[in-house]
Protein backbone atom coordinates (compact mmCIF):
# COMPACT_ATOMS: atom_id res chain seq x y z
CA UNK A 1 0.00 0.00 0.00
CA UNK A 2 1.30 3.42 -0.90
CA UNK A 3 0.61 6.82 0.59
CA UNK A 4 -0.57 7.95 -2.77
CA UNK A 5 -3.73 10.00 -3.29
CA UNK A 6 -5.40 9.47 -6.61
CA UNK A 7 -7.79 11.76 -8.41
CA UNK A 8 -9.95 10.52 -11.25
CA UNK A 9 -9.60 13.43 -13.68
CA UNK A 10 -12.74 13.50 -15.78
CA UNK A 11 -12.33 15.05 -19.21
CA UNK A 12 -15.18 16.15 -21.38
CA UNK A 13 -14.99 17.61 -24.87
CA UNK A 14 -11.26 18.18 -24.68
CA UNK A 15 -11.30 19.82 -21.26
CA UNK A 16 -10.51 18.67 -17.75
CA UNK A 17 -13.49 19.23 -15.49
CA UNK A 18 -12.93 21.95 -12.92
CA UNK A 19 -13.85 19.60 -10.09
CA UNK A 20 -10.78 17.50 -10.97
CA UNK A 21 -8.55 20.55 -10.51
CA UNK A 22 -10.32 21.31 -7.23
CA UNK A 23 -9.61 17.78 -6.01
CA UNK A 24 -5.98 17.80 -7.15
CA UNK A 25 -5.45 21.11 -5.31
CA UNK A 26 -6.86 19.57 -2.12
CA UNK A 27 -5.04 16.26 -2.64
CA UNK A 28 -1.74 18.12 -2.85
CA UNK A 29 -2.30 19.61 0.60
CA UNK A 30 -3.28 16.22 1.98
CA UNK A 31 -0.28 14.49 0.38
CA UNK A 32 2.07 16.95 2.07
CA UNK A 33 0.63 15.93 5.45
CA UNK A 34 0.73 12.24 4.56
CA UNK A 35 4.21 12.33 3.10
CA UNK A 36 2.84 10.89 -0.11
CA UNK A 37 2.22 11.98 -3.64
CA UNK A 38 -0.70 12.80 -5.92
CA UNK A 39 -1.56 10.88 -9.05
CA UNK A 40 -4.27 11.68 -11.54
CA UNK A 41 -5.99 9.10 -13.72
CA UNK A 42 -6.93 10.39 -17.14
CA UNK A 43 -9.03 8.27 -19.47
CA UNK A 44 -10.41 8.84 -22.96
CA UNK A 45 -9.29 9.05 -26.56
CA UNK A 46 -6.67 11.60 -27.63
CA UNK A 47 -6.57 13.05 -24.13
CA UNK A 48 -2.79 13.06 -23.77
CA UNK A 49 -2.53 16.85 -24.33
CA UNK A 50 -4.61 17.36 -21.17
CA UNK A 51 -2.19 15.47 -18.93
CA UNK A 52 0.28 18.31 -18.45
CA UNK A 53 -2.32 20.66 -16.96
CA UNK A 54 -2.95 18.14 -14.18
CA UNK A 55 0.70 18.53 -13.21
CA UNK A 56 0.35 22.29 -12.99
CA UNK A 57 -2.23 21.88 -10.25
CA UNK A 58 -0.23 19.35 -8.27
CA UNK A 59 -0.39 15.86 -9.79
CA UNK A 60 3.06 14.26 -9.57
CA UNK A 61 2.04 11.45 -11.89
CA UNK A 62 -0.64 11.02 -14.51
CA UNK A 63 -1.83 7.54 -15.38
CA UNK A 64 -2.93 7.96 -18.96
CA UNK A 65 -5.35 5.44 -20.45
CA UNK A 66 -5.79 6.65 -24.00
CA UNK A 67 -7.72 4.30 -26.22
CA UNK A 68 -10.47 4.26 -28.81
CA UNK A 69 -12.64 2.09 -26.55
CA UNK A 70 -12.54 4.82 -23.89
CA UNK A 71 -13.67 7.61 -26.21
CA UNK A 72 -17.16 7.65 -24.73
CA UNK A 73 -17.80 6.66 -21.15
CA UNK A 74 -19.12 3.19 -20.56
CA UNK A 75 -19.39 1.83 -17.03
CA UNK A 76 -17.85 -1.50 -17.95
CA UNK A 77 -14.77 -0.25 -19.80
CA UNK A 78 -13.94 2.55 -17.38
CA UNK A 79 -14.49 0.45 -14.28
CA UNK A 80 -12.33 -2.38 -15.63
CA UNK A 81 -9.38 -0.13 -16.45
CA UNK A 82 -9.60 1.82 -13.20
CA UNK A 83 -10.08 -1.22 -10.97
CA UNK A 84 -7.04 -2.94 -12.43
CA UNK A 85 -4.92 0.17 -11.97
CA UNK A 86 -5.98 0.55 -8.35
CA UNK A 87 -5.36 -3.14 -7.63
CA UNK A 88 -1.88 -2.91 -9.05
CA UNK A 89 -0.85 0.30 -7.29
CA UNK A 90 -2.93 0.29 -4.11
CA UNK A 91 -3.33 4.03 -3.52
CA UNK A 92 -4.61 4.85 -0.04
CA UNK A 93 -7.22 7.33 -1.29
CA UNK A 94 -9.13 7.70 -4.56
CA UNK A 95 -11.22 10.81 -5.23
CA UNK A 96 -13.81 11.25 -7.98
CA UNK A 97 -15.88 14.25 -8.97
CA UNK A 98 -19.49 13.79 -7.84
CA UNK A 99 -20.64 14.24 -11.42
CA UNK A 100 -23.02 12.01 -13.34
CA UNK A 101 -20.03 10.00 -14.56
CA UNK A 102 -18.30 9.95 -11.18
CA UNK A 103 -21.43 8.80 -9.38
CA UNK A 104 -21.98 6.04 -11.93
CA UNK A 105 -18.39 4.79 -11.93
CA UNK A 106 -17.26 5.07 -8.31
CA UNK A 107 -19.72 2.59 -6.70
CA UNK A 108 -18.83 -0.02 -9.34
CA UNK A 109 -15.12 0.31 -8.67
CA UNK A 110 -15.60 0.46 -4.89
CA UNK A 111 -17.76 -2.66 -4.91
CA UNK A 112 -15.31 -4.61 -7.05
CA UNK A 113 -12.47 -3.74 -4.67
CA UNK A 114 -14.70 -3.96 -1.56
CA UNK A 115 -13.58 -0.43 -0.72
CA UNK A 116 -15.46 2.18 1.28
CA UNK A 117 -17.00 5.04 -0.68
CA UNK A 118 -18.65 8.27 0.44
CA UNK A 119 -20.69 10.18 -2.16
CA UNK A 120 -20.93 13.89 -2.92
CA UNK A 121 -18.61 15.10 -0.16
CA UNK A 122 -18.27 18.79 0.62
CA UNK A 123 -15.11 18.36 2.68
CA UNK A 124 -12.23 15.89 2.73
CA UNK A 125 -9.49 15.61 5.34
CA UNK A 126 -7.19 13.30 7.22
CA UNK A 127 -7.47 11.91 10.70
CA UNK A 128 -4.40 10.03 11.88
CA UNK A 129 -3.35 9.57 8.26
CA UNK A 130 -6.70 8.16 7.19
CA UNK A 131 -9.35 9.72 4.98
CA UNK A 132 -12.30 11.41 6.65
CA UNK A 133 -15.02 13.30 4.83
CA UNK A 134 -17.98 15.54 5.46
CA UNK A 135 -21.07 15.07 3.38
CA UNK A 136 -24.62 16.34 3.37
CA UNK A 137 -27.62 14.06 3.74
CA UNK A 138 -31.28 14.87 3.12
CA UNK A 139 -30.09 17.19 0.35
CA UNK A 140 -28.31 19.35 2.93
CA UNK A 141 -30.79 19.30 5.82
CA UNK A 142 -28.09 17.48 7.82
CA UNK A 143 -24.34 16.98 7.54
CA UNK A 144 -22.35 13.93 8.54
CA UNK A 145 -18.73 13.16 9.28
CA UNK A 146 -17.65 9.84 7.83
CA UNK A 147 -14.72 7.60 8.64
CA UNK A 148 -13.59 4.50 6.80
CA UNK A 149 -12.67 1.02 7.89
CA UNK A 150 -11.69 -2.32 6.58
CA UNK A 151 -10.31 -1.53 3.16
CA UNK A 152 -6.88 -0.76 1.75
CA UNK A 153 -8.17 2.01 -0.43
CA UNK A 154 -10.78 4.51 0.69
CA UNK A 155 -12.81 6.49 -1.78
CA UNK A 156 -14.94 9.58 -1.98
CA UNK A 157 -16.70 11.55 -4.65
CA UNK A 158 -16.44 15.30 -4.18
CA UNK A 159 -19.10 17.86 -5.03
CA UNK A 160 -18.12 20.37 -7.72
CA UNK A 161 -17.47 23.91 -6.41
CA UNK A 162 -16.98 22.64 -2.85
CA UNK A 163 -13.16 22.83 -2.68
CA UNK A 164 -10.97 25.77 -3.72
CA UNK A 165 -8.56 25.55 -6.66
CA UNK A 166 -5.00 26.64 -5.94
CA UNK A 167 -3.19 28.68 -8.60
CA UNK A 168 -1.41 26.49 -11.16
CA UNK A 169 2.37 26.31 -11.38
CA UNK A 170 3.19 25.90 -15.06
CA UNK A 171 6.76 24.87 -14.34
CA UNK A 172 5.54 21.61 -12.78
CA UNK A 173 5.46 18.74 -15.24
CA UNK A 174 3.89 15.44 -14.26
CA UNK A 175 5.41 12.04 -14.91
CA UNK A 176 3.17 10.41 -17.49
CA UNK A 177 2.58 6.70 -17.15
CA UNK A 178 0.87 5.13 -20.13
CA UNK A 179 -1.60 2.44 -19.21
CA UNK A 180 -2.18 -0.63 -21.36
CA UNK A 181 -5.87 -0.88 -22.15
CA UNK A 182 -7.05 -4.45 -22.61
CA UNK A 183 -10.76 -4.39 -23.17
CA UNK A 184 -12.57 -7.19 -24.87
CA UNK A 185 -15.70 -6.04 -26.74
CA UNK A 186 -17.65 -8.64 -24.74
CA UNK A 187 -16.65 -6.87 -21.54
CA UNK A 188 -18.91 -3.97 -22.44
CA UNK A 189 -22.56 -4.78 -21.88
CA UNK A 190 -23.99 -1.43 -22.92
CA UNK A 191 -23.78 0.25 -26.32
CA UNK A 192 -24.30 3.93 -26.88
CA UNK A 193 -26.70 4.30 -29.78
CA UNK A 194 -27.24 8.02 -29.84
CA UNK A 195 -26.63 11.24 -27.98
CA UNK A 196 -29.41 13.80 -28.12
CA UNK A 197 -28.13 17.21 -27.18
CA UNK A 198 -30.67 19.17 -25.14
CA UNK A 199 -28.64 21.97 -23.61
CA UNK A 200 -26.55 24.65 -25.22
CA UNK A 201 -23.09 25.57 -24.12
CA UNK A 202 -24.14 26.18 -20.55
CA UNK A 203 -22.64 24.33 -17.61
CA UNK A 204 -24.68 21.63 -15.90
CA UNK A 205 -26.57 22.92 -12.86
CA UNK A 206 -24.42 20.84 -10.52
CA UNK A 207 -21.28 22.49 -11.85
CA UNK A 208 -22.56 25.98 -12.67
CA UNK A 209 -20.97 28.97 -10.95
CA UNK A 210 -24.08 31.11 -11.37
CA UNK A 211 -27.66 29.84 -11.48
CA UNK A 212 -30.79 31.83 -12.32
CA UNK A 213 -33.78 29.84 -11.15
CA UNK A 214 -37.52 30.31 -11.61
CA UNK A 215 -40.50 29.03 -9.68
CA UNK A 216 -44.26 29.16 -9.63
CA UNK A 217 -44.08 32.96 -9.71
CA UNK A 218 -42.85 32.75 -13.33
CA UNK A 219 -46.51 32.00 -14.17
CA UNK A 220 -45.79 30.08 -17.38
CA UNK A 221 -43.12 28.50 -19.58
CA UNK A 222 -42.93 31.47 -21.96
CA UNK A 223 -41.70 33.74 -19.17
CA UNK A 224 -38.57 31.67 -18.66
CA UNK A 225 -37.19 33.43 -21.74
CA UNK A 226 -36.62 36.39 -19.42
CA UNK A 227 -34.42 34.23 -17.21
CA UNK A 228 -32.58 32.86 -20.25
CA UNK A 229 -31.67 36.43 -21.21
CA UNK A 230 -30.43 37.21 -17.72
CA UNK A 231 -28.48 33.95 -17.73
CA UNK A 232 -26.92 34.81 -21.09
CA UNK A 233 -25.55 38.05 -19.70
CA UNK A 234 -24.16 36.34 -16.61
CA UNK A 235 -22.93 33.14 -18.25
CA UNK A 236 -25.29 31.35 -15.91
CA UNK A 237 -27.35 28.17 -16.09
CA UNK A 238 -31.14 28.31 -15.75
CA UNK A 239 -32.80 26.16 -13.09
CA UNK A 240 -36.34 25.69 -11.83
CA UNK A 241 -38.25 24.78 -8.70
CA UNK A 242 -40.29 21.60 -8.40
CA UNK A 243 -43.48 23.61 -8.86
CA UNK A 244 -42.26 24.88 -12.25
CA UNK A 245 -41.14 21.41 -13.34
CA UNK A 246 -44.30 19.68 -12.18
CA UNK A 247 -46.30 22.27 -14.08
CA UNK A 248 -44.42 21.19 -17.21
CA UNK A 249 -42.73 24.57 -17.72
CA UNK A 250 -39.21 23.23 -17.48
CA UNK A 251 -37.48 19.85 -17.97
CA UNK A 252 -36.88 17.51 -15.07
CA UNK A 253 -33.14 17.95 -15.58
CA UNK A 254 -33.53 21.64 -14.65
CA UNK A 255 -35.05 20.98 -11.25
CA UNK A 256 -33.19 22.17 -8.16
CA UNK A 257 -34.09 20.63 -4.81
CA UNK A 258 -34.29 17.44 -2.82
CA UNK A 259 -35.94 15.53 -5.66
CA UNK A 260 -33.89 17.34 -8.30
CA UNK A 261 -30.34 18.54 -8.33
CA UNK A 262 -28.43 19.73 -5.31
CA UNK A 263 -26.40 22.73 -6.38
CA UNK A 264 -23.70 24.93 -4.88
CA UNK A 265 -22.95 27.82 -7.22
CA UNK A 266 -21.23 31.04 -6.20
CA UNK A 267 -24.44 32.90 -6.92
CA UNK A 268 -28.03 31.62 -6.94
CA UNK A 269 -30.72 34.01 -8.11
CA UNK A 270 -34.18 32.73 -7.12
CA UNK A 271 -36.98 34.35 -9.09
CA UNK A 272 -40.57 33.77 -8.04
CA UNK A 273 -39.52 30.89 -5.80
CA UNK A 274 -41.22 30.86 -2.40
CA UNK A 275 -38.66 28.51 -0.85
CA UNK A 276 -40.31 25.19 0.02
CA UNK A 277 -38.12 23.23 2.40
CA UNK A 278 -37.22 20.68 -0.26
CA UNK A 279 -36.06 23.47 -2.58
CA UNK A 280 -34.06 25.25 0.10
CA UNK A 281 -32.30 21.98 0.94
CA UNK A 282 -31.09 21.74 -2.64
CA UNK A 283 -29.54 25.19 -2.92
CA UNK A 284 -28.63 26.38 0.56
CA UNK A 285 -24.91 25.66 0.05
CA UNK A 286 -24.81 28.35 -2.64
CA UNK A 287 -22.24 30.95 -1.61
CA UNK A 288 -24.59 33.90 -2.25
CA UNK A 289 -28.34 33.77 -2.66
CA UNK A 290 -30.50 36.48 -4.18
CA UNK A 291 -34.29 36.27 -3.94
CA UNK A 292 -36.74 38.22 -6.02
CA UNK A 293 -40.32 37.68 -4.94
CA UNK A 294 -43.31 39.92 -4.43
CA UNK A 295 -44.32 38.11 -1.23
CA UNK A 296 -42.19 39.55 1.58
CA UNK A 297 -43.14 36.59 3.80
CA UNK A 298 -41.73 34.01 1.38
CA UNK A 299 -39.37 31.65 3.28
CA UNK A 300 -36.71 32.15 0.57
CA UNK A 301 -35.94 35.56 2.13
CA UNK A 302 -34.80 33.78 5.32
CA UNK A 303 -32.00 32.15 3.32
CA UNK A 304 -31.19 34.96 0.91
CA UNK A 305 -28.21 37.27 1.31
CA UNK A 306 -29.97 39.91 -0.74
CA UNK A 307 -33.65 40.22 -1.42
CA UNK A 308 -35.85 42.39 -3.56
CA UNK A 309 -39.53 42.39 -2.63
CA UNK A 310 -41.18 43.33 -5.89
CA UNK A 311 -42.79 42.04 -9.06
CA UNK A 312 -40.15 39.93 -10.78
CA UNK A 313 -41.53 40.80 -14.21
CA UNK A 314 -40.55 44.41 -13.55
CA UNK A 315 -37.27 43.71 -11.78
CA UNK A 316 -35.65 41.16 -14.06
CA UNK A 317 -35.53 43.22 -17.27
CA UNK A 318 -33.96 46.15 -15.38
CA UNK A 319 -31.56 43.83 -13.61
CA UNK A 320 -30.55 42.27 -16.93
CA UNK A 321 -29.82 45.74 -18.34
CA UNK A 322 -27.77 46.64 -15.26
CA UNK A 323 -25.65 43.51 -15.58
CA UNK A 324 -25.18 44.26 -19.29
CA UNK A 325 -23.89 47.73 -18.45
CA UNK A 326 -21.55 46.28 -15.86
CA UNK A 327 -20.20 43.70 -18.31
CA UNK A 328 -19.75 46.39 -20.96
CA UNK A 329 -17.78 48.56 -18.52
CA UNK A 330 -15.46 45.83 -17.33
CA UNK B 1 -41.01 -10.41 -17.84
CA UNK B 2 -40.21 -10.35 -14.14
CA UNK B 3 -39.11 -7.22 -12.32
CA UNK B 4 -37.88 -6.65 -8.81
CA UNK B 5 -38.06 -3.13 -7.42
CA UNK B 6 -35.76 -2.30 -4.53
CA UNK B 7 -37.67 0.13 -2.36
CA UNK B 8 -36.53 2.19 0.59
CA UNK B 9 -38.69 3.93 3.14
CA UNK B 10 -37.49 7.49 3.79
CA UNK B 11 -38.68 10.62 5.60
CA UNK B 12 -41.01 12.71 3.44
CA UNK B 13 -39.12 15.45 1.58
CA UNK B 14 -41.24 18.09 3.33
CA UNK B 15 -39.78 16.96 6.68
CA UNK B 16 -37.68 19.15 8.90
CA UNK B 17 -34.67 17.07 9.95
CA UNK B 18 -33.62 17.44 13.59
CA UNK B 19 -30.31 16.16 14.90
CA UNK B 20 -30.01 14.42 18.28
CA UNK B 21 -28.19 16.63 20.81
CA UNK B 22 -25.25 14.21 21.00
CA UNK B 23 -24.90 14.13 17.20
CA UNK B 24 -25.44 10.37 17.05
CA UNK B 25 -28.32 10.46 14.62
CA UNK B 26 -31.49 12.22 13.60
CA UNK B 27 -34.67 12.41 15.66
CA UNK B 28 -37.16 10.13 13.96
CA UNK B 29 -40.12 10.46 16.37
CA UNK B 30 -42.14 13.03 14.43
CA UNK B 31 -41.12 12.03 10.95
CA UNK B 32 -43.61 10.95 8.33
CA UNK B 33 -42.16 8.07 6.32
CA UNK B 34 -42.94 7.47 2.66
CA UNK B 35 -41.66 5.45 -0.26
CA UNK B 36 -38.47 7.03 -1.64
CA UNK B 37 -39.81 9.21 -4.50
CA UNK B 38 -37.30 7.81 -7.02
CA UNK B 39 -38.39 4.25 -6.18
CA UNK B 40 -41.97 5.09 -7.15
CA UNK B 41 -40.79 5.42 -10.76
CA UNK B 42 -39.35 1.90 -10.52
CA UNK B 43 -42.65 0.54 -9.19
CA UNK B 44 -44.59 2.22 -11.99
CA UNK B 45 -42.19 0.96 -14.65
CA UNK B 46 -42.35 -2.60 -13.27
CA UNK B 47 -46.16 -2.45 -13.47
CA UNK B 48 -45.99 -1.22 -17.06
CA UNK B 49 -43.68 -4.09 -18.02
CA UNK B 50 -46.05 -6.56 -16.37
CA UNK B 51 -48.99 -5.09 -18.28
CA UNK B 52 -47.13 -5.33 -21.57
CA UNK B 53 -45.29 -8.63 -21.25
CA UNK B 54 -47.01 -10.48 -18.40
CA UNK B 55 -44.88 -11.89 -15.57
CA UNK B 56 -44.53 -10.46 -12.13
CA UNK B 57 -43.48 -7.41 -10.17
CA UNK B 58 -41.89 -7.88 -6.76
CA UNK B 59 -40.86 -5.36 -4.12
CA UNK B 60 -37.70 -5.94 -2.11
CA UNK B 61 -37.45 -3.69 0.92
CA UNK B 62 -35.13 -3.64 3.91
CA UNK B 63 -36.23 -2.24 7.23
CA UNK B 64 -38.10 -2.70 10.50
CA UNK B 65 -41.87 -3.21 10.85
CA UNK B 66 -42.66 0.42 9.94
CA UNK B 67 -41.61 -0.25 6.31
CA UNK B 68 -44.59 -2.60 5.85
CA UNK B 69 -46.75 0.45 5.23
CA UNK B 70 -44.52 1.49 2.33
CA UNK B 71 -44.49 -2.06 0.98
CA UNK B 72 -48.31 -2.11 1.12
CA UNK B 73 -48.38 1.13 -0.85
CA UNK B 74 -46.48 -0.61 -3.65
CA UNK B 75 -48.70 -3.70 -3.46
CA UNK B 76 -51.77 -1.44 -3.63
CA UNK B 77 -50.37 0.17 -6.78
CA UNK B 78 -50.37 -3.29 -8.33
CA UNK B 79 -47.15 -5.07 -7.37
CA UNK B 80 -47.76 -8.81 -6.90
CA UNK B 81 -45.65 -9.70 -3.89
CA UNK B 82 -42.94 -8.44 -1.60
CA UNK B 83 -39.91 -9.53 0.35
CA UNK B 84 -38.99 -7.61 3.49
CA UNK B 85 -35.51 -7.96 4.98
CA UNK B 86 -35.93 -7.39 8.69
CA UNK B 87 -33.24 -8.14 11.22
CA UNK B 88 -31.48 -5.91 13.77
CA UNK B 89 -28.23 -7.09 12.18
CA UNK B 90 -29.10 -5.18 8.98
CA UNK B 91 -29.33 -1.84 10.78
CA UNK B 92 -26.88 0.96 10.29
CA UNK B 93 -25.40 -0.48 7.13
CA UNK B 94 -23.73 1.64 4.46
CA UNK B 95 -24.50 1.16 0.76
CA UNK B 96 -22.11 -1.77 0.46
CA UNK B 97 -23.52 -3.69 3.42
CA UNK B 98 -27.09 -2.95 2.35
CA UNK B 99 -26.46 -4.05 -1.22
CA UNK B 100 -24.88 -7.24 0.08
CA UNK B 101 -28.09 -8.28 1.84
CA UNK B 102 -30.28 -7.18 -1.09
CA UNK B 103 -28.08 -9.14 -3.51
CA UNK B 104 -28.42 -12.26 -1.39
CA UNK B 105 -32.21 -11.91 -1.33
CA UNK B 106 -32.27 -11.34 -5.10
CA UNK B 107 -30.53 -14.67 -5.66
CA UNK B 108 -33.77 -16.31 -4.57
CA UNK B 109 -36.00 -14.22 -6.87
CA UNK B 110 -36.72 -14.30 -10.59
CA UNK B 111 -35.93 -11.17 -12.50
CA UNK B 112 -35.18 -9.77 -15.94
CA UNK B 113 -34.89 -6.23 -14.64
CA UNK B 114 -34.03 -4.87 -11.19
CA UNK B 115 -35.10 -1.30 -10.52
CA UNK B 116 -33.56 0.95 -7.88
CA UNK B 117 -34.27 4.63 -7.37
CA UNK B 118 -31.31 6.70 -8.59
CA UNK B 119 -30.73 7.62 -4.97
CA UNK B 120 -32.59 7.58 -1.68
CA UNK B 121 -33.54 11.07 -0.56
CA UNK B 122 -32.38 10.39 3.01
CA UNK B 123 -28.72 9.40 2.70
CA UNK B 124 -28.39 10.61 -0.92
CA UNK B 125 -25.72 8.00 -1.59
CA UNK B 126 -26.59 7.01 -5.15
CA UNK B 127 -24.63 3.78 -4.72
CA UNK B 128 -26.85 0.80 -3.97
CA UNK B 129 -28.02 0.12 -7.55
CA UNK B 130 -24.53 0.13 -8.98
CA UNK B 131 -23.09 -2.00 -6.15
CA UNK B 132 -25.97 -4.44 -6.44
CA UNK B 133 -25.25 -4.86 -10.15
CA UNK B 134 -21.59 -5.52 -9.39
CA UNK B 135 -22.38 -8.08 -6.68
CA UNK B 136 -24.80 -9.91 -8.99
CA UNK B 137 -22.47 -9.73 -12.00
CA UNK B 138 -24.97 -7.66 -13.99
CA UNK B 139 -24.69 -4.52 -16.11
CA UNK B 140 -26.39 -1.38 -14.88
CA UNK B 141 -27.58 1.88 -16.35
CA UNK B 142 -28.10 4.79 -13.98
CA UNK B 143 -30.55 7.71 -14.28
CA UNK B 144 -32.95 6.20 -16.80
CA UNK B 145 -35.81 8.33 -18.11
CA UNK B 146 -37.22 5.97 -20.75
CA UNK B 147 -37.24 2.20 -21.12
CA UNK B 148 -38.08 0.04 -24.11
CA UNK B 149 -37.61 -3.69 -23.63
CA UNK B 150 -36.97 -5.70 -26.81
CA UNK B 151 -39.61 -8.26 -27.78
CA UNK B 152 -37.22 -11.11 -27.01
CA UNK B 153 -36.67 -9.54 -23.54
CA UNK B 154 -32.92 -10.07 -23.89
CA UNK B 155 -32.06 -6.39 -24.14
CA UNK B 156 -33.51 -2.95 -23.61
CA UNK B 157 -32.98 0.52 -25.00
CA UNK B 158 -32.93 3.24 -22.38
CA UNK B 159 -32.67 7.00 -22.34
CA UNK B 160 -30.27 8.19 -19.73
CA UNK B 161 -30.00 11.73 -18.49
CA UNK B 162 -26.44 13.04 -18.71
CA UNK B 163 -24.90 16.51 -18.74
CA UNK B 164 -26.15 18.46 -21.70
CA UNK B 165 -28.39 15.81 -23.15
CA UNK B 166 -29.84 12.35 -23.33
CA UNK B 167 -27.73 9.29 -23.97
CA UNK B 168 -29.58 6.45 -25.69
CA UNK B 169 -28.09 3.12 -24.63
CA UNK B 170 -28.73 -0.50 -25.39
CA UNK B 171 -28.20 -2.76 -22.39
CA UNK B 172 -28.24 -6.53 -22.15
CA UNK B 173 -30.77 -8.00 -19.71
CA UNK B 174 -30.93 -8.90 -16.93
CA UNK B 175 -29.70 -5.55 -15.67
CA UNK B 176 -30.05 -3.09 -12.83
CA UNK B 177 -31.66 0.18 -13.89
CA UNK B 178 -31.70 3.20 -11.60
CA UNK B 179 -34.72 5.40 -12.09
CA UNK B 180 -34.86 9.16 -12.46
CA UNK B 181 -37.76 11.58 -12.40
CA UNK B 182 -39.28 11.88 -15.88
CA UNK B 183 -39.39 8.10 -16.49
CA UNK B 184 -43.15 7.96 -15.93
CA UNK B 185 -45.98 9.27 -13.77
CA UNK B 186 -46.41 6.85 -10.86
CA UNK B 187 -50.04 5.82 -10.46
CA UNK B 188 -52.02 6.21 -7.27
CA UNK B 189 -53.28 3.16 -5.47
CA UNK B 190 -56.97 2.51 -6.18
CA UNK B 191 -59.39 1.55 -3.42
CA UNK B 192 -59.75 -2.04 -4.73
CA UNK B 193 -55.95 -2.08 -5.00
CA UNK B 194 -55.65 -1.13 -1.34
CA UNK B 195 -58.08 -3.89 -0.36
CA UNK B 196 -56.23 -6.49 -2.42
CA UNK B 197 -52.83 -5.40 -1.10
CA UNK B 198 -53.70 -6.71 2.34
CA UNK B 199 -53.88 -10.25 0.98
CA UNK B 200 -50.82 -10.20 -1.21
CA UNK B 201 -47.84 -12.30 -0.11
CA UNK B 202 -45.22 -10.58 2.05
CA UNK B 203 -42.24 -12.77 2.82
CA UNK B 204 -40.21 -11.54 5.79
CA UNK B 205 -36.61 -12.71 5.87
CA UNK B 206 -34.05 -12.33 8.62
CA UNK B 207 -30.29 -12.81 8.57
CA UNK B 208 -30.53 -16.58 9.05
CA UNK B 209 -33.03 -16.92 6.20
CA UNK B 210 -30.58 -15.19 3.88
CA UNK B 211 -27.78 -17.42 5.11
CA UNK B 212 -25.48 -14.47 5.65
CA UNK B 213 -22.97 -13.90 8.40
CA UNK B 214 -23.72 -11.03 10.81
CA UNK B 215 -20.25 -9.62 10.08
CA UNK B 216 -21.08 -9.03 6.43
CA UNK B 217 -24.16 -6.82 6.86
CA UNK B 218 -25.33 -3.76 8.78
CA UNK B 219 -22.77 -1.77 10.77
CA UNK B 220 -20.35 -4.68 10.92
CA UNK B 221 -20.29 -5.19 7.18
CA UNK B 222 -19.90 -1.49 6.38
CA UNK B 223 -16.82 0.10 4.91
CA UNK B 224 -17.84 3.59 5.98
CA UNK B 225 -19.22 4.84 9.28
CA UNK B 226 -21.05 8.00 10.19
CA UNK B 227 -19.20 9.34 13.21
CA UNK B 228 -21.23 12.49 13.74
CA UNK B 229 -24.35 14.30 12.54
CA UNK B 230 -24.45 18.06 12.53
CA UNK B 231 -27.00 20.66 11.53
CA UNK B 232 -26.19 22.59 8.36
CA UNK B 233 -24.48 25.94 8.84
CA UNK B 234 -27.20 28.50 9.55
CA UNK B 235 -27.70 31.12 6.90
CA UNK B 236 -28.58 34.42 8.45
CA UNK B 237 -31.37 36.26 6.70
CA UNK B 238 -29.76 38.96 4.62
CA UNK B 239 -30.61 42.40 3.45
CA UNK B 240 -33.83 43.40 1.82
CA UNK B 241 -32.86 46.01 -0.73
CA UNK B 242 -35.03 49.07 -0.26
CA UNK B 243 -35.87 51.53 -2.98
CA UNK B 244 -38.54 52.98 -5.20
CA UNK B 245 -39.05 50.25 -7.75
CA UNK B 246 -36.58 48.30 -9.90
CA UNK B 247 -34.89 51.44 -11.24
CA UNK B 248 -33.47 51.91 -7.74
CA UNK B 249 -33.26 48.37 -6.38
CA UNK B 250 -31.71 46.61 -9.39
CA UNK B 251 -28.60 48.86 -9.58
CA UNK B 252 -28.17 48.55 -5.81
CA UNK B 253 -28.27 44.77 -6.07
CA UNK B 254 -25.71 44.73 -8.87
CA UNK B 255 -23.43 46.97 -6.83
CA UNK B 256 -23.70 44.73 -3.75
CA UNK B 257 -22.99 41.60 -5.79
CA UNK B 258 -19.93 43.24 -7.26
CA UNK B 259 -18.49 45.10 -4.31
CA UNK B 260 -19.67 43.25 -1.22
CA UNK B 261 -20.22 39.67 -2.38
CA UNK B 262 -17.62 39.90 -5.18
CA UNK B 263 -19.37 37.19 -7.19
CA UNK B 264 -19.84 39.17 -10.41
Amino acid sequence: MSNSIWVFAEAKEGKIKKVALEMISEAKKMAEKLGGDVSAVLMGQNVEPLAEQLGHYGANKVYLADHEVLKDYTTDAYSKVLTELIKENEPSIVLYGATILGKDLSPRVAARLEAGLATDCTGVGLDDGKLTVTRPMFAGKAYTDISFSGSKTNMASVRPNALPVTPPDESKKPEIIKVDVNINPDDIRTTIQEFVKTAGERADLTEAEIIVSGGRGMKGPENFQMLEELADVLGATVGASRAAVDAGWKAVSDQVGQTGKVVSPNLYIACGISGAIQHLAGMSTSKFIVAINKDSDAPIFQKADYGIVDDLFKVIPVLTEEFKKLKADS
Amino acid sequence: MNSVVCVKQVPDTESVIKIKPDGSGIITDDLKFVMNPYDEYGVEEALKLKEKFGGSATILCMGPSRVVETIRTGLAMGVDKAVQLDDPAFEGGDAFATAKALAEALKGLEYDVIFCGKQAVDDDLSQVGQILAELLGLPHVSLIQKLQVADDKKSAVVDRQVEGGIEVLKVLLPAVLTTQKGLNEPRYASLPGIMKAKKKPLDVKDLAALGLNADSVGCNGSKTMITKYTAPPERAAGKIIEGEGPQETAPKLVQLLREEAKVI
